[in-house]
């Protein structure tokens, strides 16, 4: 028996189309069993309340995130383990990542995770960490963000970024759409007259003016906006695990 | 029989060489060169970053996380595919008998496409382009050009040995096809994505999320598995027989070992995702292909090892040799320690500390470069026609002093991973956290240091080989003592034998 398959090997050796199509065969069948029912299988992203896209303003924000490469030492994620949920809170649920294009997780904690950072340190702090991690925090091996608060956010095509993320799936209203760059400005300036409309779109959007400069909205205003809403959207209060998952 | 087949496949005629492309493996060959000392010099300096922070300049494009893709995009994409490909076109030339499919022309665009993807990769990440996928950060645009080169490369490939007058496709050439079909399945299956606007570079990627997670570290766990794994074991299973002089060991392990290692390895991903938010089911799936993805890895190891029975003494007096078996040694290594990392409560502690990154080097530094190495050395006397290398014992001092450099990089690693894992998790007697987050950075000072010289003396051994490859290709040779084969000692039969 052995040996017979041994012999039949032969075709293959002797047959390279042959041996090609067995070979893609072969390596698909695993990626086919472990990602398609995560398109399927219901629960895999739970259902929690509070979830919603990000506001322009944080999702300008998650963009310099990527663009900077946080993700190489912070993670997103935190582990269900009694040290993280003291050390971080609540772990993380599938849900608090589902309009999240690509993903952040990440891999290494260099720094700390920052997936509930939101709301831990003022925007004070942010902007003077951001700039000079040392001066708050000595020991720190973080590299400095200066030139954040030198560059004025480019916002043009804010419209475009909504639009596009609406074909990759995110459930963008057109009115969202519409008043992007308008909802943007409103966040990043920290306009009350126009919040009650800004907050009606992105439910718990943190307004205000993050980098302490009102004259003009920078790539540290987007930034800071993005951290100080990590994490606070998904109502703990309400959450189930048990009813979640089905 | 078999190993008749498999030591024929791998000697090639002599007559056949005039008509094989051999400028295009020279090519490849001084790319993979220049390419090692930038991404090994990027490396070096993010780990200095991590000592000194100074050393982030105070600039946007030269931070550590612009910087950090630069360092791994180099080594992995740009050293290693330089020498993955140019390897390939050598050894699917020679064990099929046959010139490279689709001539000269063919041949240097891929060439000159696969650096220009480097470049457009490279410069889009200091500029701040990146799609924040781990190992697969180009954007759109440099995506969709890779796609285009690599078909290209494929079609080569496969054309050659449709070509090949051998009766018998060589086992390097499997690992190598597979290693070029699951590394396009991979590369698109991860990248869909949409631009935000045709004539610029920001995308958003298809999915999101946990599905976005998932797809990512099928890919990302793949290149390892197929770009880092699959490929170089093609290239062990050419330079190794070669350079020992001996047939492969055993074709029937070769067979069962080539078929469970690309069946399992895809399966490994999710890993790198424990006690995440990826459902239960896969993350006990991909821990189990993990652990029993440890059996075909060590089927390699021994395929590779045993090749040399025989000829073990050959590794005193071959300096060569002993980067090409040592390669087998730390790929050994390795793929015993992932599979022990995969387990979930080993995982609990590894995941998010730099013994991960001491994994990856162990491999990457031990396995990949010093196969890479050998193949260099093993090639460039024989691309450049020249008698030998310029210096035998300038490879001893390369293998020593790069050898040094691994070590201190795995074992500073290891203790700093470990220790931080255990710093985040200790408890003080009041039931409190003992450390604050950032106590536990302080403490990894020391050993970012170690890695740092450990990395400092890789390079140094790589700058030692490039002079003595340049030396090589200008025809010195240098005068120095030859390796002496050590005296005789008979067995205890020949002994008996002998007559008094």
């Amino acid at each position: 028996m052995k040996k017979r398959l041994l012999e039949k090997h032969k075709l293959l050796e002797t047959n390279v189309v042959l041996l090609c199509v067995l070979i893609l065969i072969t390596v698909s069948i695993g990626g086919l069993v472990q990602i398609v029912p995560l398109f399927t299988i219901e629960g895999t992203i739970e259902k929690v309340e509070g979830m919603r896209p990000y506001s322009p303003l944080e999702l300008a924000g998650g963009n310099i995130y990527i663009r900077e490469g946080c993700y190489l030492c912070h993670s997103q994620m935190i582990r269900p383990f009694r040290d993280e949920y003291e050390r971080y809170g609540h772990y993380s649920l599938a849900a608090e990542s589902m309009y999240d294009h690509p993903f952040q997780w990440g891999s290494k904690r260099t720094g700390p995770d920052l997936a509930r950072v939101g709301g831990k340190y003022s925007n004070e702090w942010h902007a003077v960490h951001l700039i000079d991690p040392r001066s708050v925090v000595p020991e720190s091996i973080m590299p400095p963000y200066a030139f954040l608060a030198r560059k004025d956010l480019a916002f043009d095509d804010a419209a475009e970024h909504l639009r596009t993320l609406r074909v990759v799936g995110v459930p963008y209203t057109d009115a969202q759409i519409g008043k992007a760059a308008e909802d943007l400005k409103t966040q990043a300036v920290g306009d009350e007259d126009k919040a009650e409309e800004l907050l009606a779109r992105y439910p718990k959007a943190p307004l205000g003016d993050f980098d302490g400069d009102p004259s003009r909205i920078t790539e540290l205003d987007a930034l800071i906006a993005y951290l100080q809403m990590r994490g606070n959207l998904v109502d703990f209060t309400a959450f189930d695990p048990e009813s979640a998952r089905r | 029989m078999n190993q008749g087949i498999m030591a024929a496949g791998a000697v090639g005629g002599a007559q056949d060489a005039a008509a094989y492309n051999e400028d295009i493996v020279k090519k490849f060959t001084i790319a993979a060169v220049i390419w090692a000392l930038v991404g090994f010099l990027a490396g070096i300096l993010i780990a200095f970053q991590l000592v000194f922070p100074a050393l982030n300049f105070d600039l946007e494009w030269t931070t550590f996380g612009r910087l950090r893709p630069v360092h791994t995009s180099a080594v992995v994409f740009a050293f290693g595919g330089n020498i993955l490909i140019g390897t390939s076109f050598y050894i699917v030339q020679r064990t099929c008998r046959a010139p490279l499919f689709g001539g000269p022309g063919l041949a240097n665009f891929i060439f000159w496409g696969y650096q220009a993807f480097i470049v457009l990769a490279a410069s889009g990440y200091v500029l701040g382009v990146t799609q924040s996928k781990e190992y697969a950060e180009p954007e759109w645009y440099a995506d969709l050009w890779l796609t285009v080169i690599w078909v290209l490369y494929l079609i080569v490939y496969v054309g050659t040995i449709v070509k090949r007058r051998e009766p018998h496709i060589y086992v390097a050439n499997w690992f190598y096809l597979a290693f070029i079909i699951t590394i396009a399945m991979l590369h698109i299956g991860n990248n869909i994505a949409v631009p935000v606007s045709l004539f610029g570079t920001k995308s958003y990627i298809a999915s999101a999320g946990v599905r976005d997670a998932m797809i990512q570290w099928w890919y990302g766990h793949n290149a390892v598995g197929f770009f880092l794994t699959a490929g170089f074991l093609g290239m062990m299973y050419y330079f190794i027989p070669k350079q020992a002089e001996r047939p492969v060991y055993s074709y029937r392990l070769s067979i069962i070992h080539f078929w469970a290692l690309i069946f399992l390895y895809v399966w490994a991903g999710p890993h790198h995702l424990h006690y995440t938010a990826l459902p239960d089911w896969a993350q006990t799936l991909g821990m189990t292909f993990s652990v029993m993805l440890w059996v075909p890895s060590w089927g390699g190891m021994i395929n590779g090892f045993m090749t040399l029975s025989g000829a073990w003494d050959k590794l005193r007096t071959d300096p060569v040799l002993r980067f090409l078996v040592t390669s087998v040694a730390f790929y050994g290594m390795s793929t015993f320690e992932g599979p022990v990392m995969a387990i979930k409560a080993v995982n609990s502690l590894s995941h998010y500390t730099d013994w991960t990154i001491g994994h990856v080097h162990a491999g990457a530094l031990g396995w990949n470069a010093f196969i890479s190495f050998g193949a260099l050395y093993f090639l460039v006397p024989r691309l450049w026609k020249r008698e030998r290398l310029y210096s035998i014992r300038l490879v001893t001092l390369h293998f020593w002093v790069a050898t040094l450099g691994v070590v201190l990089y795995i074992v500073s690693m290891w203790i700093s991973g470990i220790m931080q894992g255990l710093m985040w998790r200790a408890y003080d007697e009041l039931g409190f956290l003992q450390y604050s987050f950032i106590e536990t950075v302080e403490a990894m000072r020391p050993y970012y240091a170690i890695r740092g010289v450990g990395g400092v003396l890789f390079i140094a051994g790589a700058v030692i080989m490039v002079y003595n490859l340049w030396r090589t290709v200008k025809g010195d040779i240098r005068e120095e003592a030859a390796y002496e084969l050590a005296p005789h000692a008979p067995a205890p039969h020949e002994v008996e034998k002998t007559p008094s």
